[in-house]
């Protein structure tokens, strides 16, 4: 496997515009308008390799993995396998410590799930440690999605275990002088984001996984805002279990990925069952392959799996770190610009934080439904609601807003007609 | 700014939106039956709480609390103006007529004979992740009436 190199220097708006020519999508036409797409954070748009790679290997490949001898099923398998490997190494991971699933709910239902199976009994003396029940502890933060958060309530409930979570303060930021006491000797697991869909902000990992290591609690990570944005490697991040989505990152929907540490994965339970995660069955019980197979139950994601990788090389070939240092110039140029637009309250700490390129906001007197629809009729695309996040809008005092996302495509030009179009809202809708 | 928009968010929807007839929950007097409802839009987290008075078969009160955008708050607006003093069954007929025009994606053009002020909304329509948003107040009213009813 050939590991594809990008240029040193910065992205410019120049070169951003030739990088839109690998995207078909953002040519279109909204409301007469070229299209402004900044909802980068919900799902992210695919450039032309990626739908090539999907669509070749429908035309020359497509077979079962895993099952059957023929050459189209080994052709399968090899592409199949070589994108875990590509995967892999674009988080830092071991080949086999990458499961495939659905998206990064599923990422997270399986760890809950499968520690559930563990705390009534499963997977036998190895998964032991990893049973937990009344007097344990899960905790998460106040910023969290609800992907990030349902799973554990659910799991908190199935074991009699407590969720508790760590608070965010008025500005959202991360309370982490009371995660200190929050992570304790009774905290078994520690959930949470590593940069906020909301709030755009970064939060400190190294410290948190420090905490949770102090108290042998495991950690898993929320990463859906930071592995398309940032270069993320696991193994420097030290965290336990990381969840991720291939359509937030270039790649197809259907698609997302689980890294575990390979000890711990291969002391878990499954979550789902049923073909290709065995090694013996009777009509009594079953023995489990080793992860990931263990973890990947049935005919698998091919065609969204090898996408994904072709996705993956996309971004390496134009750098991560590119990469965020542009989404960081265009995040810092919305920021500033929304700020400075009267009634415009920007979500989330106003100190100088690390964040990635997005904020989101409340207009004063304006419904953030009626703000989409309004910058919608001017071909922009935004995000609007709560974004998964109802616990954090309700402690912010708010119940929608509406944010805007970027990406690699998206150029200052069009921040820019973002930020003229806002400034609009508040006079159409009459408000003072 | 195009006409689109402003076909959308005419200024009688804004002053509407502005305004908000019949906000404010009214405690039942005890003449007639109560009936209540809150009805949830997920998507946005836009609510409504509606009471409505039944008095031998005539709608005497309605009354609401309620959060949202514009489309769902000046809805609810016109709505309490329309209903009002109309026969339980005739305000049933109106839900249905609004829901029907609603769900048109933009075919149907809205009698203002009929639906006064709530013609306004008809622009709605055409745009499919709005119309629950129109329609929030109004099923909030249908769920009352059947619960008055009981």
């Amino acid at each position: 496997m050939s590991i594809p190199s990008a240029p040193h220097h910065p992205l410019t708006d120049t070169e951003v515009r030739r990088i839109r020519n690998d995207f078909p999508i953002l040519d279109t036409q909204v409301n007469s308008r070229p299209l402004i797409y900044l909802d980068s954070g919900a799902t992210s748009q695919n450039p032309l390799t990626v739908m090539e790679a999907e669509q070749e290997f429908y035309e020359q490949r497509n077979s079962a993995v895993h099952r059957g001898a023929h050459t189209l099923a080994v052709d399968a398998t090899d592409a199949y396998e070589a994108a875990r490997e590509t995967i892999s190494a674009f988080v830092g991971a071991a080949v086999d410590e990458i499961v495939w699933t659905s998206n990064a709910t599923e990422a997270l239902n399986l760890v809950a799930y499968s520690f559930s199976n563990a705390s009534v009994g499963r997977g036998g003396a190895a998964a032991h440690r990893l049973a937990i029940g009344p007097g344990d502890e899960i905790v998460v933060t106040e910023m969290e999605h609800h992907a990030n958060l349902i799973p554990w309530q659910e799991l908190a409930a199935r074991t009699g275990a407590t969720l508790r979570y760590i608070p965010v303060d008025d500005d959202g930021a991360l309370r982490l002088d009371e995660a200190a006491a929050i992570i304790n000797q009774a905290t078994a697991i520690v959930a949470f984001t590593h940069a906020s869909n909301v709030l755009g902000t970064i939060n400190p990992v190294a410290e948190l996984v420090a905490m949770a290591r102090e108290h042998g609690a495991l950690t898993v990570l929320d990463a859906c805002q930071s592995v398309p944005h940032l270069p993320v490697d696991v193994h420097d991040l030290g965290i336990d279990f990381m969840a991720f989505s291939g359509h937030k990152m270039l790649g197809p929907t259907g698609i997302g990925a689980l890294y575990g540490r390979a000890e711990l994965l291969n002391a878990m339970p499954p979550f789902l069952t049923g073909g290709s995660m065995i090694t013996t069955v009777t009509m009594e019980g079953a023995g489990y392959l080793p992860a990931p197979a263990r973890f990947e139950a049935g005919t698998q994601r091919i065609s969204q799996a090898i996408a994904l990788a072709a996705a993956a090389n996309y971004l390496t070939e134009t750098g991560m770190e590119r990469i965020q240092e542009w989404e960081e110039t265009l995040g810092r140029q919305l920021v500033e610009g929304l700020s400075q637009i009267p009634g415009i309250r920007v979500l989330g700490p106003a100190a100088r934080v690390d964040r990635i390129g997005l904020a989101a906001f409340d207009v004063d007197g304006v419904h953030a439904h009626d703000v989409g629809q309004y910058l919608d009729h001017q071909g922009i695309a935004v995000r609007v609601g709560h974004h998964c996040a109802q616990p954090l809008h309700r402690r912010l005092g708010l119940t929608a807003t509406t944010r805007a996302s970027t990406y690699l495509y998206n150029t200052s030009d069009e921040v820019a007609a973002f930020l003229a179009a806002v400034a609009g809202v508040r006079p159409f809708f009459g408000v003072k | 700014m195009s006409d689109d928009l402003q076909q959308l968010y005419q200024q009688i929807i804004l002053d509407h939106a502005k305004e908000r007839h019949g906000a404010g929950l009214q405690e039942h007097d005890g003449v007639g039956t109560c009936g209540e409802s809150h009805q949830l839009n997920p998507v946005c987290g836009d609510e409504i709480t509606l009471r409505a008075v039944l008095s031998d078969g005539t709608l005497t009160s309605v009354s609401w609390d309620g959060a949202g955008c514009a489309i769902s708050m000046s809805s609810a607006s016109v709505m309490t103006d329309l209903m009002l003093g109309l026969a339980r069954d005739d305000a049933m007929d109106l839900v249905d007529e609004f829901r029907t025009v609603m769900r048109s994606r933009g075919k149907i053009v809205a009698d203002e004979e009929v639906l006064g002020d709530a013609a306004a909304l008809a622009g709605v329509s055409r745009y499919p992740a709005r119309v629950k948003c129109a329609m929030l107040a109004w099923v909030a009213l249908e769920e009352a009436l059947l619960a008055a009813n009981r």
